[in-house]
């Protein structure tokens, strides 16, 4: 891709997970961007550029990231953005601003309260207004039809799905939960995601600044997102060809990867990316729990980038990290961490 | 950092009420336009930036979800800018950055908003009433500023003409009043004192596309004499909401902004070097404000250059040559229709409202309290001071 400088992660940090906290995306923001920084031996003061990620929708409140320049503590003024999209694309943005070559340190941030709304009402608001979002179908009902898909396509079942939701959570067993009823056929309860407010905040560095400040940077070798027709009905859904893609882009076969955290946030997800990544047994998918176990809309995916990251801190060589938007997973990205031994 | 260049500009016909499109085919419009000036197809396009204040003013939450397909983007990444009123500023300068990291080659920057789909000033409230609404908002800076530089109140009548007039030599402007007059504008109605009725920008259906290519992109459209205009600068700065010291009539992220790109393009002497500016003026008065906060007059000042008529077209120092944000609001896409005009002036390619000999301009987008600040500053050529 022509990288002309190294960029690397080297901090990140999130907000307990809850299913409803009182505290604004203001006071989380404020906490975590503090959490991240810290350990560093970072102030805001330090931060060259800040990019945001948070949703109006979710918030319910139009402008409603406004009021979180205060968190980043803009004053003398920032340079900043704010994306409409998860915190993973607000990363996208920063480490192009970084390749631009002037300024060194990013923090980017990924925020959402999915609690003081109701998502099957919020989600049919993303479909295109004239076609899907009459229908009012909400998430479940779209993931459904693509579990459906899924399953007749040979990548899961229902059994699979069912383990996926085992080994994220850590607890129940799958007979059990294969006697529960369907909420949406196929989908059973333990194939959604949980609700979940929270925030997670990323520090981002160029080369020489990541080495001072930390050991062990998680060096961004490969980073690409891409999008996909909306209708689901003009899509296959068995497949998804925008991860396809963008993981080439990202160079996903120049090398094995250890790690991957995918943003699935029902069962067959997974299963669908994974085998569309091509990923084998050796590697090792939502060690985290991914978004079966915590759902922050918005942060989600940052912090599967914040995962991927942690592999390479603790001694890792290479993981792979994912983020998701849109109904059946219409648009998607890619982040490739290593451990800076191809840098040099 | 890589050298990037505008070579396709293009936008709607700004309404009220875009009755004839729905929201894919607004933005379709002002696509096409850019592409075709651009002498491209959606096929040339290695990525699309696309920008729209809040997803409520329409009722679709991530349109560009929707809009993909509209847009051209299966198969390529989209990326979506919220950063208030000055989003269409920092679509322009997101699409930039995709070209200066040397990531993207050919990108497309969109930016638009449909007013007539929903009712703006319900969504600001969210829905919950108790919605100030822009102008309640602003006017209390409009008479700090005017406290402070004893400004005469037919300064901001002044400026409601001048962008009127202007709007009259540009194809797409929203609002076209023939007999736009001082004694017309000092007659509307009182909305927000000082504010009148025609000292405010309308609410507009509306889009605006410009394609951004690298430093091969732009000699290419040159060398078959198409001009580009060569982007000397990007900047973007935010401030917080309210606290006690913060000056909106002087807003020091606006002034770190201008800073900034007058250094990135090399402009020691803005009223001197700069041939032109597109400034966001919403309402009449922030063209004397904006003057000052990019050091284009002296604190005090800019309300003289407006009442000797220096930022008329044919002025000393145009400003809002297209009619500005007084003669079409299509709020996201307002900050993309000032860098794309200022692109076109350069370019040449202003049409009726050109300023003659223009070679380097300034475009600045602002938003929410006046705490978000974009600007850039293009140039015919791309080293223009050496």
């Amino acid at each position: 891709m022509g990288t002309s400088r190294d960029i690397a992660v080297i901090g990140w940090a999130q907000t307990p997970m809850v299913r409803h906290t009182e505290l604004t995306e203001t006071q989380l923001l404020m906490q975590v961007i503090t959490d991240a920084l810290t350990p560093i031996g970072l102030t805001r003061a330090d931060v060259d550029f800040t990019c945001l990620g948070s949703c109006d929708y979710i918030t319910g409140q139009a402008f409603s990231f406004v009021s979180n320049l205060d968190a980043i503590g803009a004053w003398p003024p920032k340079r900043d953005s704010h994306v409409e999209m998860d915190g993973a694309w607000a990363l996208y943005e920063a480490w192009l601003r970084l390749h631009e070559g002037d300024i060194d340190i990013a923090v980017v941030t990924g925020s959402g309260r999915s609690s003081t709304g109701d998502p099957s009402l919020i989600y049919p608001m993303e479909m295109d207004p004239f076609f899907l979002a009459p229908l009012g179908a909400d998430p479940v009902t779209f993931a459904a039809l693509q579990a459906r898909a899924v399953i007749a396509a040979g990548i899961a079942d229902e059994r699979s799905m069912a383990e996926v939701a085992v080994r994220s959570r850590g607890t129940g067993d799958v007979d059990t939960l294969l006697g529960g009823d369907y909420v949406r056929q196929p989908l059973r309860r333990h194939d959604l995601p949980p609700i979940t407010d929270g925030a997670a905040a990323m520090v981002l560095a160029t080369g020489e600044r990541a080495r001072q400040l930390v050991a062990r940077p998680a060096y961004i070798t490969g980073f690409d997102h891409r999008t996909e027709c909306h209708n689901p009905s003009f899509r296959a859904l068995d497949d998804s060809p925008s991860t396809r893609i963008a993981a080439a882009a990202a160079g996903l076969g120049d090398a094995p990867i250890e790690v991957a955290e995918l943003q699935a946030a029902f069962t067959h997800e997974e299963l669908l990316l994974r085998h569309v990544l091509g990923l084998g047994q050796e590697v090792i998918v939502n060690a985290s729990g991914g978004a079966l176990r915590e759902n922050p809309i918005m942060a989600t995916g940052l912090i599967r980038i914040g995962r991927a990251a942690d592999h390479v801190f603790g001694g890792g060589r290479r993981a792979l990290a994912h983020a998701t938007s849109g109904p059946c997973l219409q648009q998607n990205l890619i982040c490739i961490v290593e451990d800076g031994e191809g840098q040099r | 950092m890589i050298p990037c260049a505008v070579v396709g500009v293009g936008q709607t016909h700004h309404k009220s009420r875009r009755r004839d499109v729905s929201v894919g085919g607004l933005v379709r419009e002002a696509v096409f336009r850019a592409l075709d000036d651009a002498e491209m197809t959606m096929a040339d396009i290695d990525a699309v930036v696309i920008g729209k204040a809040p997803d409520l003013f329409e009722g679709v939450m991530k349109p560009e979800l929707y809009l993909s397909d509209a847009l051209g983007a299966v198969g390529k990444p989209m990326f979506r800018v919220h950063t208030a009123g000055s989003v269409g500023g920092t679509t322009a300068i997101v699409a930039a950055s995709h070209v200066q990291a040397g990531k993207h080659r050919r990108v497309l920057a969109v930016a638009y908003q449909k007013q007539s789909e929903g009712n703006a000033q319900f969504a600001l409230g969210s829905g919950k009433g108790a919605s100030l609404g822009a102008g309640g908002a602003f006017a209390p800076f409009i008479r700090a500023y005017i406290h402070r530089s004893g400004a005469p109140e037919h300064i901001g009548w002044k400026v409601a003409v001048k962008d009127r007039l202007n709007a009259l030599k540009n194809p797409y402007a929203h609002l076209k009043i023939e007999d736009i007059s001082i004694d017309k504008v000092k007659a509307s109605p009182m909305m927000w004192d000082p504010i009148r009725f025609l000292e405010s920008c309308p609410s507009s259906d509306g889009a605006c596309a410009v394609v951004v290519t690298d430093e091969e992109g732009g000699r290419t459209a040159a060398a078959a004499g198409r001009q580009p205009a060569w982007i000397l600068a990007t900047s973007s700065r935010s401030e917080p909401p309210s606290f006690p010291g913060r000056d909106p009539v002087r807003p020091a992220a606006c002034l770190q902004c201008a800073d900034d790109v007058y250094r990135q393009a090399g402009i020691t002497d803005p009223r001197r070097q700069l041939d032109m500016a597109e400034l966001y003026v919403p309402f009449s008065w922030h063209e004397a404000i904006w003057l000052e906060a990019h050091r284009i007059a002296e604190p005090g000042e800019g309300w003289r250059m407006i009442d000797r008529g220096e930022t008329e077209l044919g002025g000393a120092f145009p400003i809002n040559c297209s009619g500005g944000v007084l003669s079409s609001n299509p709020i996201g896409a307002s900050g993309l229709l000032r860098f794309a005009e200022a692109a076109n002036q350069v370019r040449g390619a202003a049409g009726e409202h050109q300023v003659d000999g223009c070679r380097t301009a300034l475009a600045m987008a602002y938003g929410a309290n006046s705490q978000y600040f974009s600007m850039w500053v293009v140039a015919d050529r791309l080293h223009p001071f050496d």
